[in-house]
């Protein structure tokens, strides 16, 4: 059986709700707290959403240098399969393991809905599962979820197929480029805002929409 | 010893949207003549003095700057969102 690591911060919210929709689909979750450097067996790591540090500085910003990241960011340069929902997301920006940075929503509110996206790219660990353009609904609910780039940074992940997912009818959060979420160039890295964690059955989500997230990179693994 | 004061803030071209709420509300205080308004954080950073190579005063206003700069482009800011400045302060300037 596949495990996959879900790492807890102190102020993590969503690492339940990842370790569950692992499970769903098939994986072992294997829990890994902030200070853990051993990822001995451990095939992908999940950074749930949530909280970290209680978002102190900025979001993300004290994660990346907690323990557990060190040896999360030498993990992800060998190819291991990481990604980061939300609060994830914004401490894999903060790492640089992807570019850009995540900002206030541009209405200041924080949003909890459920999302249309549009899967952009099925080249990913995470979404292999998925068909390109596939439409999708699921959760997004965030305060600092605002993609920001610069113009060369945005001009190479469209040229280069780096975006993930868009948002559809409707910008939640003034994202430029309606962009939701983001890989880097080998793919096994990807940052997403929403969550797809919440949507793996019909009783506590909007759909299942979410799992293939989940079903993509556990059947990459198997067949590696 | 040395404190140091870190300002950073979003780079000009990065919306501000919590200063332009600011903004608001102090034109609905009557404050009808704000153009701008864009929020900030401010550190200050008081630096123990520690053994210098030969040659520079311990605790010296430059090494404390330096260590500040380097601070501040690993953690205290976001350089891909945010600028800093470093300064010492005026009020330990002549410790």
């Amino acid at each position: 059986m596949t495990r996959i690591g879900v790492v807890t911060f102190p102020g993590s919210l969503d690492d339940r709700d990842a370790a569950r929709a692992v499970r769903l689909a098939g994986g072992v979750p294997v829990p890994l707290w902030h200070r853990d450097t051993d990822l001995a067996g451990i095939e992908a790591i999940i950074l749930p959403g949530g909280f970290s540090y209680g978002d102190y500085l900025r979001t993300g910003a004290i994660a990346r240098f907690s323990p557990v990241m060190e040896t999360v960011i030498s993990a992800a340069g060998r190819g291991v399969p990481v990604l980061g929902i939300c609060n994830g997301f914004q401490i894999l920006c903060e790492s640089h393991l992807l570019p850009g940075a995540l900002t206030r929503n541009n209405h200041l509110h924080f949003i909890c809905r459920d999302q249309r996206l549009r899967i952009e790219s099925a080249r990913t660990a995470w979404t292999t599962g998925y068909r390109p353009g596939a439409e999708i609904v699921i959760p997004v609910k965030n305060g600092e979820g605002r993609y920001v780039a610069d113009p060369d940074t945005l001009a190479r992940l469209d040229g280069d197929g780096l975006v993930v997912a868009r948002y559809l009818e409707g910008n939640p959060n003034g994202s430029v480029a309606d962009i939701a979420g983001i890989t880097n160039p080998a793919g096994n890295v990807v940052g997403l805002m929403p969550h797809p964690e919440h949507a793996v059955d019909a009783l506590t989500g909007p759909g299942t929409d979410g799992l293939g997230f989940f079903t993509s990179v556990l059947r990459g693994l198997v067949r590696a | 010893m040395p404190r140091v004061v870190v300002d950073v803030m979003l780079k000009p071209e990065i919306l501000d949207p919590q200063g332009q709420a600011v903004q608001r509300a102090l034109e609905r205080l009557g404050f009808d003549r704000v153009t701008s308004v864009r929020q900030g954080k401010r550190f200050e950073i008081e630096i123990a003095e520690i053994a210098e190579p030969a040659g520079t005063r311990p605790g010296s206003a430059e090494t404390a700057t330096e260590l500040a700069r380097d601070m501040a482009a690993k953690l205290l800011a976001n350089t891909v969102i945010e600028e800093f400045t470093v300064r010492i302060d005026a009020a330990e300037g002549a410790g």
